[in-house]
């Protein structure tokens, strides 16, 4: 099997928000993307992501849209908004601050 | 974040729940299939890809779930889940509980109504700025009661005090409109120039009355309340300066009061006028005049009460006193808040006191009836407990069915408290203040909702939840084999407290109840049945004449007594327990020896030739006055009674010769019986009668008594157009039958009457339904061991005793106890008895026979039940 692993504590919304920053996509191109990008490292588990993504559309961050699919489904495009936009802005900038601060740790120990 | 949003998106979904769910399908479904062509793009085959999507994505129902439980909406539905399974509990036993919603409604509803009222007249601040700074300033009468002051005090006393920001006399003022239509009498005050200053409040548009106002012979002028100048100037601001003729007088408005001011000191006058006062006239020293005074901020009332007995101790040359002024038992300064509400306190308290009983009645029934049904459901807990129900979802579960009886009887609670204040407001005695601001409390509400449910609901959980705690199998057994838990002790102790409490409110409503009997029992002095009452006046600058005023009370007499179905008719300067209350000092000359004096001066009665006998006032010696009274005879007088008896002790009292007031010297020419003037329960009855011809001044308002062939009520029209046959312009007033009168004198007691006894019923209710709960609870518990007792040979008989004398044991504890507090708890009641002592046997042994028979009912039922029990089935029962 493929040596994943479940996508890090706290940052499903702000992988989903950054996945979403490059263009609108339903659930299963998010799932897919963040796969793709990450190599495969990271799984997301289905029920989180879409959890998630009503979650964040709740908090304003997404925009969701249903579309009729070829073969007569309807399925949910989903789309970042400007406070969304902002609000990766700040995930971003977190997420990097404490990445170098588990470094500089680890660099210490080392 | 927007919360907006995510309220909405919850709403949205609860309201559509079926496109919500057809959503997260959807979007579920299409994530399968997306990944299901992924897997197939990577070359699996159709069947593998399925499968593939499946295993990622787990179960699909779970994940479905999982979203749909994400939002905040979910919660709302488990409330709802809870809320709905508390209501089919509820529904499935009515009984219980409509008992305790009704219970609780009572209880809250009763509280908040009567603590609406009690708050609202005797605790809540009078509205006005610094209204804890007004003080009502009184003269002591002989028998150390209140007397009003005399103007003179009053002008002593605005000249040397120091304490006070303003000091104001005043006193009623009836002017009448006179017009086109029937004359209208309007309700006022004259008032000295700072009057408006001891509310601290000024008039919104115009000027205030100033000293230059109120001097003798100075300007008419008024103050408008806000009420009057929108009825009868609709709100016009050009009202001030205008001339508005009252009492055939030209008076000019120079102010209109703010919205929201109401006097407390006369809640229904609506315009106020300088008092212009003149000492020169014959009443000057009379004690006719109420004081009203408002301390500066830096004083207290000890040092304002201080400062006017050191005043009133030290006479100075400048301010001359009268005998009957002299103050030499100085003043009583009090609160105006006290003194507003002392009549009613007395009253008020008590029945709070009759309600906190009820209430705490309600909580240990609400208690008792949780008790009693947690103790059964302890099966049904143990039996979800088995089944892996977690301790917080059954907590979780019992606070929703208890805030949900809670929020029934709490909306129950409400429309009884609604109907109640209500109910309040119409039975309140006249002279209940500040009625008017009387409206259902909501903080009275809360704390009546809050303490039952607390005590009530939360408190009766707790035997449930002891369930949970304990071990499961347990309770299991226990449930099975139908013996009690261990609260029946509990129980039974709420039980006896219950029965306590109820006899506590059953004896306070006997007492009242004894005393009206009492009270409508004595002899006002007179025959009251089949007259009818009204008060006469002259207003107007024509009566400004004396014998204008006096001839005018003749031609009406004269003109009542011929009209239809009048029997006979007079006229009387005060009307017995009317409210009036004019007394003089009655000074023999010579003075009998040892004359004990008076309690608190004499009525004086000016009374034309026939009232004795049209009231049916009994002669006792000499005559009664007559047609030979007129102005040029002798001054003749009348006495009551108990002046003869008191005053002149055996020695005969006609021919005696008597000074009342600065008039006379009169000779007595009869004794007359003695009448209740103020009230019924007051027997202060020392009274002088003379003729209004032979009286030193006319009075400018007159009752008249009439007493007809038939019913009171049917002569109302007839003698008024006799009234106005006379003059249309003078205003006839305070139309009431004599009986109405009397029944008016003991609405203060009938009014705590009504209410105690409500209060009693429903505890009487309470405890019988508290007794049969336990009991009929014992009854099922012991079933098994009925069961026993008769296949062992006990008779019905026995069993029927068995249960009656638990019943009756729990009752009996219960009325110890509850004597013992009434012994104590009766005092608080003293001041409304009449004729009847706080420890009256008689009252309470009816009220022991009362609660013993109400309880042997209550027994009644579950003995019967008890003794049905079918041995063989009760034993095989497990």
């Amino acid at each position: 099997m493929d040596e994943n692993t479940d996508v890090i504590q706290g940052t499903l919304d702000m992988l989903i928000l950054k996945t979403l920053s490059l263009q609108p996509m339903h659930g299963f191109g998010i799932a897919r993307r963040i796969e793709q990008i990450s190599r495969g490292v990271f799984k997301v588990n289905p029920g989180s992501l879409l959890t998630a993504l009503q979650r964040l559309e709740r908090a304003g961050w997404l925009d969701a849209e249903w579309q009729q699919t070829e073969n007569s489904r309807r399925a949910k495009i989903y789309s970042l908004t400007r406070t969304g936009r902002k609000q990766l802005d700040v995930e971003t900038a977190d997420w990097s601050r404490r990445v170098g601060a588990v470094a500089r740790l680890l660099k210490a120990e080392g | 974040m927007r919360p907006l949003r995510a309220i909405a998106r919850g709403l949205s979904a609860i309201l559509h729940r079926s496109a919500a769910d057809r959503d997260v399908d959807d979007e579920v479904a299409h994530y399968l299939e997306q990944a299901e062509a992924h897997h197939r793009s990577r070359g699996l085959s159709e069947r593998d890809a399925r499968r593939a999507a499946r295993l990622e994505i787990g179960n699909a129902t779970v994940a479905r779930e999982e979203v749909r439980t994400s939002g905040w909406e979910h919660g709302f539905d488990t409330t709802v889940a809870d809320v709905r399974y508390a209501a089919r509990r509820l529904l499935a036993t009515p009984a219980f509980t409509a008992i305790t919603v009704l219970t609780l409604a009572l209880g809250i509803g009763a509280t908040t109504a009567i603590w609406s009222a009690v708050n609202a007249v005797i605790f809540r601040s009078l509205p006005y700025p610094g209204a804890n700074r007004m003080v009502a300033v009184w003269d002591y009468a002989n028998d150390g009661g209140r007397l009003e002051t005399t103007y003179g005090t009053y002008r002593e006393l605005v000249a040397r005090t120091r304490a006070f920001d303003a000091i104001a006399v005043y006193r009623v003022w009836q002017p009448t409109a006179t017009g086109p239509a029937e004359p209208e009498r309007l309700e006022g005050q004259r008032v000295s120039a700072g009057y408006f200053r001891t509310f601290g409040v000024a008039p919104v548009l115009g000027r205030d009355f100033t000293a230059d106002d109120d001097r003798e012979n100075g300007a008419n002028v008024i103050i408008l309340s806000d009420a009057l100048w929108r009825r009868r100037f609709g709100g016009d601001p050009s009202v001030i300066g205008r001339a508005v003729t009252l009492s055939d007088q030209q008076h000019v408005v120079i102010g209109v009061m703010p919205a929201g001011f109401r006097s407390v000191l006369a809640p229904s006058a609506e315009l106020w006028a300088p008092l212009q006062y003149d000492m020169q006239q014959g009443r000057a020293w009379g004690h006719h005049l109420r004081m009203v005074a408002r301390l500066r901020a830096s004083e207290s009332l000890d040092g304002g009460s201080r400062e006017i007995a050191a005043i009133a101790a030290i006479a100075v040359p400048e301010f001359s006193r009268v005998p009957w002024a002299s103050l030499s038992d100085g003043l009583i300064v009090t609160s105006l808040q006290d003194d507003v509400t002392r009549g009613v306190r007395p009253a008020l308290l008590a029945i709070l006191g009759a309600v906190a009983l009820v209430l705490v009645i309600v909580c240990v029934n609400v208690t008792n009836l949780l008790l009693a049904r947690g103790a059964q459901r302890r099966g049904e807990f143990a039996v979800r407990t088995a089944l892996g129900a977690s301790r917080g979802r059954l907590v979780r579960q019992l606070l929703t069915e208890s805030l949900l009886i809670a929020a029934l009887g709490g909306l129950l609670g409400m429309a009884v408290a609604v109907v109640g204040v209500g109910a309040i407001v119409r039975l309140s005695p006249a002279e209940l203040p500040r009625v008017a601001t009387i409206g259902v409390d909501g903080a009275a509400f809360a704390f009546g909702l809050a303490v039952t449910t607390v005590i009530g609901l939360i408190f009766g959980c707790v035997p449930a939840l002891q369930a949970v705690k304990s071990d499961p199998s347990v309770d299991l057994q226990r449930a099975s084999r139908r013996t009690a838990g261990n609260n029946r002790r509990t129980r039974s102790a709420l039980v006896v407290a219950e029965v306590a409490l109820a006899l506590l409110l059953l004896v306070g409503s006997g007492l009242l109840l004894r005393s009206i009997a009492r009270l409508l029992d004595v002899s006002a002095g007179f025959d009251a049945s089949g007259v009818l009452t009204m008060q006469v006046q002259t207003a107007g600058r024509r009566f400004s004449d004396p014998t204008t005023a006096a001839r005018f009370f003749t031609d009406a007499l004269d003109a009542v007594r011929r009209a239809p179905g009048v029997a006979s008719a007079a006229l009387t300067s005060q009307l017995p327990l009317s409210g009036d209350a004019d007394l003089y000092g009655v000074h023999f000359d010579p003075s009998p020896a040892d004359d004990p004096g008076e309690a608190r001066g004499s009525f004086r009665y000016a009374v034309s030739p026939g009232y004795f006998e049209t009231m049916r006032i009994p002669l006792r010696r000499g005559r009664v006055l007559d047609d030979r009274d007129r102005a040029d005879a002798p001054l003749a007088v009348v006495i009551s009674e108990s002046i003869a008896r008191r005053r002149l002790r055996g020695v005969d009292p006609i021919g005696r010769r008597l000074r009342i007031g600065g008039s006379g010297p009169y000779t007595v020419v009869g004794v007359v019986g003695d009448v209740r003037q103020m009230s019924l329960a007051l027997s202060d009855a020392d009274a002088v009668y003379t003729t209004p011809q032979q009286w030193m001044f006319v009075d400018n308002a007159m009752s008249l008594v009439v007493r007809g062939r038939g019913d009171p009520a049917s002569l109302v029209s007839p003698v008024r157009s006799a009234v106005w046959s006379v003059d249309k312009d003078q205003p006839v007033v305070r139309v009431a039958t004599m009986d109405a009168l009397l029944a008016a004198s003991a609405a203060d007691r009938r009014f705590a009457l009504t209410l105690f006894e409500a209060f009693a019923l429903a505890a009487l209710v309470l405890a019988a339904a508290g007794i049969y709960g336990v009991l009929a609870g014992s009854v099922i518990e012991r079933t098994r061991e009925i069961g026993v007792r008769s296949a062992l040979g006990a008779s019905r008989r026995d069993i029927v005793s068995l249960v009656l004398g638990q019943g009756l044991r729990l009752a009996g504890f219960g009325v110890v106890i509850g004597l013992v507090a009434a012994f104590y708890a009766s005092q608080a009641l003293t001041s409304l008895l009449f004729g009847v002592s706080r420890l009256d046997p008689v009252t309470y042994g009816g009220v022991v026979l009362l609660l013993g028979a109400t309880a042997a009912i209550a027994c009644a039922i579950p003995a019967w039940r008890a003794s049905r029990v079918d041995p063989v089935t009760a034993i095989r029962s497990d």
